[in-house]
């Protein structure tokens, strides 16, 4: 039996050298000058850097109100979906999933035409909603899959135990479908924060996130300073991987 | 009265999320050069795009031969390579096992940006040249963690004792694992196949920073390019109206066969 654990062994190496490497040579990167000495210079031009500053700031919080919207909008569309006396279908959850098959790009770009015919100026609010419609799937899968998997007499016995269905559902339903959440802000916010094509097409260039400039100076040859703020960013990821505890319990996304 | 709302707010819902992809459909059907202008009913575009003869774009379609051709590719690979990662995984024990896991989740928890400019580090530190290769490894790095995680759960289920059994009763260990252990992980192979392959299809930023200055287009990227011009070639509009129609003709196939499956079991 123990011999077909070396069976790990080929797919090891290859994230040793696709994955963890990578990852440090980012850092590397990030702490070096052009000529390859030791150097603070990279973090420290971020953090006096406005620019850089306040796109982060904006990124940070259209992650925080899309994560927010999602949720908001997602949360009740998954639970409707979960609950049998109102949809009967698994088809209809797949609708929601379609559209994640068709580019995500040319989405973007058709939403951003149909704002600017319908009169609409690009600028913040098209760009949350357009976050808003490229993040949603993300958000409902994950909750549907917990909410249609938990066992519902659960809450049928804080029913019976004399709680109003509203209570029950808050006091229940909603700390059961927890881990659907984390997953679901796992799979929004990150992402959000580091698209950089999107806000690009949402806004017209008005509007830069974080994944923007860091594409911007790794394309002008600034590898140092775009490593350097890749990685503050995987120092975020790092952050709020942490707050989510128990990996194998949320593991119900769409993975 | 309840149920009135409950349907109404997922049909907005469904009718907002759509709404872009039937806006491109509705004007795949007229020549303009911008979406969002009508200048008449015509099939001109679908006869240009399944003829092959545009303005000067016949990159769009090398784009969708590309696209294909990685998403394949690395799909296939990372099939491979996640299940017999998969069945090593699964044997090993304590925190070994935990290590390996935590590793096999790093690709999927990185935003693609983190991947793509990693990767694109890597290749400059080896002064690899990138292309083709260099994208088709990418793709099997983010890849290959979604192929594990699907096999993963069919050697869960499974009995170990027939494959013992099966070497028991005299079979050499590769004919074991060919007639027993295949067959028992090929659903959790199929599925980490098609998700590996929409992974890679989607895939644009990743790709845009592992594909290098030889000119090579994915659809996203070719997509990326148009975009910033300033103008979509005309011609996406009925490629992207009919690879939706045969996504939603795979779905509804797909759903009633599971359908007709349910039904049966429930009348045995």
């Amino acid at each position: 039996m123990s011999k077909r654990s070396t069976w790990s062994i080929p797919y090891v190496v290859f994230l040793v050298f696709f994955v963890v490497l990578p990852l440090v040579l980012v850092m590397v990167y990030a702490f070096q000058d052009a000529q390859g000495h030791f150097t603070l210079e990279n973090i420290g031009k971020f953090f006096t850097d406005r620019d850089a500053l306040s796109t982060f700031a904006v990124s940070i919080e259209v992650a925080l109100e899309n994560t927010a919207l999602c949720i908001l909008l997602g949360y009740p569309a998954a639970w409707i979906l979960a609950n049998k006396q109102y949809n009967k279908s698994a088809v209809t959850i797949v609708l929601f999933i379609m559209p994640m098959w068709i580019n995500a790009l040319m989405r973007t770009l058709a939403t951003a035409q149909l704002f600017t015919m319908l009169g609409i100026t690009l600028g913040k609010g098209t760009l949350l909603f357009g976050m808003v419609y490229d993040y949603l799937p993300f958000m409902i899968y994950p909750i549907y899959n917990v909410l249609a998997k938990m066992d519902k007499s659960y809450a049928e016995a804080a029913v019976d135990l004399g709680a109003t269905p509203w209570t029950a559902f808050w006091k229940v339903t909603v700390p059961l479908s927890m881990p659907g959440v984390m997953s679901g802000i796992l799979m929004v916010f990150m992402p959000t924060v580091s698209t950089f094509a999107i806000s690009e097409f949402l806004t017209n260039n008005k509007i830069k996130l974080f994944g923007t400039i860091i594409q911007e100076n790794i394309n002008s040859s600034m590898w140092n300073y775009g490593a350097a703020l890749a990685f503050v960013m995987l120092i975020i990821i790092g952050i709020t991987t942490l707050f989510e505890k128990d990996k194998e319990e949320a593991e119900g996304g769409l993975i | 009265m309840k149920k009135f709302f409950a349907k109404l707010y997922i049909w907005i819902l469904l009718v907002v999320l759509y709404a872009p992809l039937v806006f491109i459909a509705i004007f795949s059907f007229t020549e303009s050069k911008v979406l969002g202008s009508w200048e008449g009913f015509s099939t001109k575009l679908y006869q240009n795009l399944l003829t092959g003869q545009m303005q000067g774009n016949a990159s769009l379609l090398a784009a969708v031969k590309n696209t294909l051709l990685i998403a394949l590719v690395a799909a296939a690979v990372a099939t491979l390579l996640g299940t017999i990662a998969a069945i090593g995984i699964h044997h090993l024990k304590g925190r070994t096992k935990k290590a390996v896991t935590f590793l096999n989740n790093i690709p999927m928890i990185n935003p693609d940006i983190i991947t793509g400019v990693s990767l694109f580090l890597l290749f400059v530190f080896l002064h690899f040249s990138q292309g083709y290769l260099t994208v088709i490894l990418a793709h099997i790095t983010f890849c290959t963690p979604y192929a594990v995680l699907s096999v993963m759960p069919k050697l869960q289920q499974m009995n170990p004792n027939i494959y013992e059994a099966a070497l028991d009763l005299g079979a050499t260990p590769s004919q074991a694992l060919r007639k027993v252990l295949v067959p028992q992980l090929k659903p959790g192979m199929v599925s980490g196949f098609i998700l590996a392959f929409t992974m890679s299809l989607d895939d644009f930023a990743v790709t845009f920073f592992t594909r290098g200055t030889i000119g090579l287009d994915t659809l996203s990227t070719y997509i990326y390019t148009d975009a910033r011009k300033g103008g979509l070639t005309p011609e996406l509009r009925p490629l992207m109206t009919l690879i939706f129609l045969v996504i939603l003709i795979l779905l509804i196939i797909i759903n009633v066969r599971q359908d007709r499956l349910q039904k049966q079991n429930q009348n045995r």
